[in-house]
């Protein structure tokens, strides 16, 4: 058993008197899928906020790939290998799809001042590898004929592919979706599933956080529950959907039996 | 046809050279504005250059090459020395802390003796002349669209657009804050020796809260979609008070009166164009 990519180790926050995470620990293994469901509040985004560096930790560790991320700011995390999307789309609206991706591989693209000031064929042999890698990523995205559209022209469900194109061109061990499903139509959840099955096949290791529980179930290798701001239970879809606790707390006895009729 | 040029360029001399350091001071503030902060702090950075090489020419005879150096070094260590400590804080810090760094300097120069206290300083060599400021201008042009259009550029604009998100994309964002404010106050430092050395006298009030304002309003008015529009603004906004000139005390109201109706009407600025960020073509 290699060790997990992801490591989060009692990890706790509190704003304030409200302990929004607290003592909170789970392992994400190279190559899985991992979900983080629960309810409103649960401190989903919570814990991805603590493990990108947005929001710092009160307490408890967080290593990727063996590498402490604790207090280290959010741009140096990304260099170790994590990136991230928002449950809240954020774009760079005014700039073009292409360029979008461009900014997400900026730890990938090494031209400094200099070689930026003097134009230099190294400078341009970085842009030119850049653009082309760029134009991968949004084809397998499915996005390379609106390449020179502004991000913030696109639609929902598109921007939402944007931002996973942008994740991914900063090649991350990990890429941590929140809510990749939310406000998309059935064909275009779909179409995402497909995407993050074949990223996947990849070798990309996803962390998700998701309301679609069918989506969830289909997709995930492994399941952590929070509920207020603790961990309830975790397992695989079989195991957690058939937990009473996380029935009691999230699912709903319908909602179990539904999942489970369909599986 | 020679001598109607050589007679246009003595007549409108001080506006020419005034419409190429304005150009200067715009393209300072662009790069502050670029990465999404506030400073107001560009009329101390130039005041910091404007007495730092005058100095050096007036009292210790320095060649002017030696004292533009001097202008563009001792900005960037004072734009150093506020950035490092206010620019690790996301936020209005920076506007605060250069507002203070403007005051602060007029009243030192107000009663430091050996740079000419109140009375300012006089006999400036006019050294500057339009093939320089207008060369230092064409340079800084040059090198503010090449870093543009490249990932430095693409980090810019994203931390203008959302910062969280661009520290997200791996972008060392005190770094790039803190490179932006250096560069910013060389180029008002230059700006501020160009402006000393055709003017030949410079006074402590020339740098206060007013021009702070003034050099803000061409980055406003311009746009700051790409480096040309601030020029734009800085161009019209000196030249317009020449054009406006019949209508004698009145000029300022207009003046004025465009800027707000620019920022109502066309809250981009009046090129709203925006430079790409790619370094080649796609």
């Amino acid at each position: 058993m290699s060790a997990p990519l992801l490591d989060v180790d009692a990890l706790s926050v509190r704003f304030g008197g409200l302990a929004a995470l607290s003592e909170v620990s789970f392992q994400v293994d190279r190559g899985t899928v991992h979900g983080l469901i629960g309810p409103n509040g649960a401190g989903k985004t919570t814990a991805f906020n603590l493990i990108t560096g947005l929001t710092p930790q009160t307490s408890g560790r967080v290593h990727l790939d063996g590498a402490p991320l604790d207090g280290l700011p959010t741009f140096r995390r990304t260099k170790l290998g994590l990136a991230r999307t928002f449950q809240n789309i954020r774009m760079f609206r005014e700039m073009t799809v292409l360029e979008n991706v461009l900014t997400g591989a900026h730890v990938r693209i090494n031209s400094e001042l200099p070689a930026v000031l003097m134009r230099s064929p190294g400078f341009r042999r970085s842009e030119r590898a850049a653009v082309t890698a760029a134009r991968e990523i949004l084809a397998h995205v499915g996005l390379v004929d609106q390449v020179s559209r502004r991000g913030g022209e696109l639609s929902y469900g598109d921007q939402r592919r944007l931002e996973i194109a942008r994740g991914l061109a900063s090649e991350p061990k990990l890429l941590l979706l929140d809510e990749p499903a939310a406000g998309m139509n059935p064909s275009e959840t779909v179409g995402l599933i497909d995407l993050l099955v074949s990223l996947k096949g990849r070798g990309v290791t996803l962390l998700l956080v998701e309301h679609d529980m069918h989506f969830v179930m289909k997709l995930c290798d492994r399941i952590t529950v929070l509920n207020f701001g603790k961990k309830i239970a975790e397992g695989t879809p079989l195991e957690v959907r058939r937990d009473p606790v996380v029935i009691e707390a999230y699912l709903g006895t319908k909602v179990a039996r539904r999942l489970d009729g369909q599986a | 046809m020679a001598i109607y040029l050589d007679n246009f360029l003595f007549t409108y001399q001080s506006l020419i050279y005034a419409l190429g350091v304005n150009s200067l001071l715009a393209l300072s503030m662009y790069v502050v504005l670029a990465v999404g902060q506030l400073s107001l702090g560009q009329a101390a950075f130039m005041g910091i250059g404007a007495y730092a090489s005058a100095l050096l020419t007036v009292k210790f005879q320095m060649p002017f090459p030696i004292a533009l150096a001097a202008a563009a070094v001792v900005p960037a260590t004072v734009a150093l020395m506020i950035g490092t400590p206010t620019l690790r804080l996301s936020g209005v810090y920076l506007a605060i802390s250069t507002i203070g760094l403007g005051e602060m300097l007029r009243i030192l120069y107000l009663n430091w003796d050996y740079a000419g206290g109140a009375l300012g300083l006089n006999g400036i060599p006019e050294k500057a002349g339009f093939a320089s400021i207008f060369g230092a201008l064409a340079l800084a042009l040059a090198a503010l669209v090449a870093v543009c259009r490249s990932r430095i550029g693409r980090a810019f604009e994203a931390m203008r657009e959302d910062e969280p998100a661009a520290g997200v994309m791996g972008i060392n964002l005190p770094a790039y804050r803190l490179g932006a404010l250096v560069t910013s106050a060389m180029l008002a430092g230059v700006a501020g020796a160009f402006n000393a050395h055709v003017s030949s006298f410079i006074a402590p009030g020339d740098y206060g809260f007013d021009a702070a304002v003034t050099i803000l309003s061409f980055a406003l008015l311009g746009g700051i979609g790409s480096p040309f529009g601030p020029v734009l603004g800085a161009i019209i906004l000196t030249a317009l008070p020449e054009v406006l000139r019949p209508l004698h005390d009145y000029r300022l109201v207009v003046n004025g009166f465009i800027i707000v109706a620019v920022v109502i009407f066309m809250p981009k600025g009046l090129l709203s164009w925006r430079i790409g960020r790619l370094g080649v073509r796609s």
